[in-house]
């Protein structure tokens, strides 16, 4: 297992009024996010736990990729990873932002 | 957003803890108890290297089904199997014993079980098997405040072992054919005897053997289901008014029950041997049969019970 946290700058506010949500299952090849919208406006964070060791550059690529593509200010995603590839780590990513989105 | 699929017509086998209580019950109120952002999460798992859930695989709160105030507890059946862990069991404790005691007119009509679940986990099996048997307690306790357990079940993980036993003390159980319900799971009974006593990797054995067809026909569930979440909420509206009084009685003529049952059919090795001992229609297709086609056929006397 390895913990550890990219931090990022957002240009802007996420939007949408959710306070929280939570998306996916910690399952082989899947991974569960929980996003809280609890960071100043202008910041963003993900803390990461994952099974699977010695991938933590690739993981700080996928993420720095979605802070630019939705500039998520003011959230804070935490993740239990079951050893889920980038692509799905996107897709969970940007699936989350979409729901913070949606009406409280 | 209009493009996503409706949760209510969803699947139940496919969809999340989450998505299933979304689809089950009103659309507006429910109330989390202990929800993510709070983190009860396992602390045994990290020990073993694992990465845990922030809910411990189980949702557990308040809502209303069909305008009634409900307790409801929902297990992730992806995470972990589902299984019963320190943190996971206590949740769902908690909850039962939250029911039990606010028991009344203005308390739960009724406590939901989304079980979903392999059993115990073998990372804190201690602390585990300690849950279920205080969750089996409880489970008596609500029913004797009068108070009716109903079991949900059509996940991937099944109920095994401890949830099958969880299920079995249930008031009603409702099942949809990806249901399987019992104790020793396949792959434990090969392991212990043998391939040439149970082969876990058969699967029509293993449905015909512990799979909600088989158990529906001889009363190990109350409702056989299509496997919408709309059918199972259908389901549990309407079995909520109709479940026995928990009393000695009611257990008596459930032991009687059983054991006619074990006289009548005991030395069948095989389901369909079953159904053609209790003269049901052409036995060997029963497993195949659409789910139409199944629930039009006739149930086996003393199936259709108010003894549980």
């Amino acid at each position: 297992m390895e913990q550890f946290q990219v931090h990022g700058a957002a240009k802007r506010r996420a939007s949408g009024h959710r306070r929280q949500v939570i998306t996916g299952a910690n399952a082989s090849g899947n991974l569960e996010v929980l996003v809280e919208r609890v960071l100043p406006d202008l910041e963003c964070q993900v803390e990461v736990a994952t099974a699977v060791t010695g991938f933590r550059p690739i993981w700080e690529a996928v993420i720095k990729e979605f802070f630019e593509r939705t500039s998520p200010g003011g959230l804070r995603f935490s993740i239990n990873d079951g050893g889920a590839r980038p692509d799905t780590v996107t897709l969970r990513l940007m699936q989350s932002v979409q729901l913070m989105e949606d009406k409280a | 957003m209009s493009n996503r699929l409706q949760t209510f017509k969803a699947d139940w086998y496919e969809a999340s803890a989450r998505e299933r209580i979304a689809g089950l019950l009103d659309a507006e109120g429910f109330i989390e108890f202990l929800g993510p952002e709070q983190r009860a999460m396992s602390p045994h798992l990290a020990q073993f290297d694992l990465t845990g859930a922030f809910d411990d695989g189980i949702v557990v709160g308040r809502g209303r089904l069909d305008g009634q105030q409900v307790l409801l507890a929902a297990q992730e059946g992806r995470f972990l199997g589902g299984a019963f862990g320190e943190v996971h069991g206590a949740k769902l404790v908690g909850l039962l014993r939250a029911a039990r005691d606010s028991a009344g007119p203005d308390g739960p009509r009724a406590v939901l079980l989304l079980l979903d679940t392999g059993g115990v986990r073998l990372q804190e099996a201690n602390a585990g098997e300690l849950a279920i048997s205080e969750i089996i307690h409880a489970i008596i306790e609500v029913r004797s405040a009068g108070i009716p357990v109903l079991a949900l079940v059509g996940g991937r993980a099944g109920a095994f072992g401890g949830g099958g036993i969880i299920t079995a003390c249930c008031s009603r159980i409702i099942a949809s054919e990806h249901a399987r319900v019992s104790v020793s799971g396949p792959e434990v009974i090969e392991t212990n005897k043998g391939v040439e006593e149970f082969d876990s990797r058969d699967r029509a054995l293993v449905w015909r053997v512990c799979g909600a067809r088989t158990r529906y026909l001889t009363g190990g569930v109350d409702r056989y289901v299509k496997g919408s979440i709309q059918n199972f909420r259908e389901a549990a509206i309407a079995l909520i008014a109709h479940t026995p009084a928990f009393e000695l009685a009611t257990l008596k003529a459930e032991q009687r029950r059983l054991s006619e049952r074990l006289q009548r059919f005991g030395d069948c090795r095989d389901a369909p041997e079953i159904w053609r001992k209790a003269g049901l229609p052409e036995p060997e297709r029963i497993a195949e049969i659409t789910d139409d086609a199944f629930l039009a056929i006739p149930r086996i006397k003393g199936a259709d019970h108010d003894a549980r």
